[in-house]
């Protein structure tokens, strides 16, 4: 089984939900998070002093699925995520190593 | 007091109290997310305080007897000398006078935002209730710079110089705030919190005439109009300065003409209100700009709106003070046929209170720093005022 976590843009979120619903995954898991990488901050001004917000919003997804078909989730995020503009985000794979179903015990792919 | 009259001094007198937590919002919502309880706290404290205070002595000193140029008496010690309700004159009179007692330190709680410790707080208000306002309010109305000739309607120089000059001596005392400013943490609180300022204003401006007449109607009308001229030039000012309109200036500037307006509210009308409150307005938001160049650290701009806004209007009172359109005997402004003496009468005002405000309260800070401490520990800012001194959250899942 396979942890994908990616890191998008908020007004995204619905774009990516929906391409994934669409490529029957069975859940997500949605966190407001906030960070900074090379797209940098904004300028915000108020009562004419400019304030210098370096930690900007962005939305994390995480999802567990079954090792056969990460690649294509991850392309699925890729292209239903993607702006073509710096600050799009990222997307990356890690190995899960066990999982349970909490109401019923179930645990791999049963649980997933 | 005529029923009418009386009827409308305390509706009045509700809306200024609702200005107290309208406050409250406008400064919470410009405060961090971790201090705004504390903020709140600062601004309600003042209403559980200050009513007490007022009705134990306040109003005593303030007031009683008329006669005596600086300070009241005694004689309205626990309200003693009133033993029948009557028509109501006096007791409504009282309430109204106490609701402009408990705002008026509170207006000062916006420059020491996120850094003062509350128990200094808690002893600060009811010194300088005592030592600051009370005699500055008998002095201006009906004390010894009321009766040179100067004007304050509903307390331009009582109130808003007196407590923004305050702020500054108090700010001087506390020192900076350990980490940088931050931008507001709710734009909405701040403009839900300047709505009901400007609505509590109508009672603050339009009740000072204590009766229901032509000077109430006027000084309701230039309320609602200086607050709306101010708003509007703040925003023009900084569209063209920075290139875009911002909520903030909104009601920074709304929160400005209103200040302005309230010393000249029942002695100019026509446009005056309008002139007043745009030359505020653009004054004001050049004004919260010189915190950062002078280093002091005014933390909500309680300087550069309430005490340049009021100073502004209530000079400006100096030129457009129209006694001939009241009916009524007070100076005339240099454009209504009146010679300098009401400008300079103005000047003397506003210089004496802020002598008096400034040292007084530098010296009530200096006081309490030495005796109790008035800033919060390192840790206490770190974290956040609410949950350190409050123990409670603002904002849970």
């Amino acid at each position: 089984m396979r942890l994908i976590t990616a890191i998008i843009k908020p007004f995204k979120l619905d774009d990516v939900k929906d391409a994934l619903k669409a490529a029957n995954v069975t859940g997500i898991t949605v966190t407001e998070v906030r960070g900074f990488g090379r797209q940098g901050g904004h300028i915000e001004t108020y009562r004419g002093a400019e304030y210098k917000v370096d930690l900007i919003p962005k939305v994390r997804l995480e999802l567990v699925v079954e090792d056969t078909v990460a690649d294509r989730v991850v392309e699925v995020i890729v292209k239903s995520a993607g702006t073509g503009k710096i600050g799009d985000g990222k997307v990356w794979i890690t190995d899960v190593s066990r999982v349970v179903r909490i109401r019923t015990g179930e645990e791999g792919r049963d649980a997933i | 007091m005529e029923p009418a009259g009386l009827a409308w001094v305390l509706i009045s007198s509700a809306l200024v109290l609702f200005m107290t937590p309208g406050l409250a919002f406008f400064y919470g919502g410009m405060d961090r997310r971790r201090n705004v309880l504390n903020m709140l706290m600062m601004n309600f404290y003042c209403v559980l305080a200050v009513p007490v205070l007022w009705m134990v002595l306040g109003y005593s000193l303030a007031q009683v007897p008329f006669e005596n140029d600086f300070i009241g008496g005694f004689d309205s010690f626990l309200l003693g000398d009133i033993s029948e309700a009557g028509d109501g004159g006096t007791l409504a009179t009282i309430a109204f006078l106490g609701m402009f007692a408990a705002i008026t330190p509170a207006l000062i709680s916006g420059a020491v935002a996120g850094r003062m410790k509350f128990a200094a707080w808690a002893v600060f208000v009811p010194l300088w209730l005592f030592i600051v306002y009370v005699p500055v309010f008998k002095s201006v109305y009906g004390g010894w710079l009321g009766q040179r000739g100067s004007l304050d309607f509903a307390g331009g120089t009582a109130i808003h110089v007196n407590a923004g000059i305050a702020a500054l001596a108090a700010v001087l005392v506390l020192g900076r705030r350990r980490v940088d400013p931050a931008p507001p943490h709710s734009m909405p609180l701040v403009m839900i919190g300047t709505g009901i300022l400007w609505f509590g204003w109508f009672g603050f401006n339009a009740g000072s005439a204590l009766n229901a007449n032509g000077q109430a109607a006027q000084a309701f009308m230039n309320t609602f109009l200086a607050g709306a001229a101010a708003g509007l030039a703040w925003v023009l000012t900084e569209w063209i300065r920075d290139g875009k309109p911002t909520n903030l200036g909104a009601a920074s500037g709304i929160v400005t003409g209103l200040v302005a307006i309230t010393p000249a509210a029942g002695y100019v009308s026509g446009t005056a209100p309008i002139v007043i409150g745009a030359i505020a307005g653009v004054v004001s938001c050049y004004a919260v700009r010189l915190k950062t160049k002078l280093r002091y650290d005014d933390a909500l701009d309680v300087v550069g709106v309430h005490f340049v806004g009021g100073l502004v209007g209530s000079l400006l009172i100096g030129f457009f003070s129209n006694p001939k359109f009241f009916g009524a005997e007070f100076g005339a402004g240099l454009f209504y046929g009146g010679d300098t003496r009401l400008l300079i009468e103005q000047a003397i005002a506003n210089g004496a209170a802020i002598a008096w405000s400034f040292i007084l309260t530098f010296v009530i800070m200096k006081v309490l720093d030495l005796t109790m401490g008035v800033r919060a520990e390192v840790q206490v800012e770190l974290t956040g005022l609410d949950l350190a001194l409050h123990s409670e959250n603002a904002y849970h899942d």
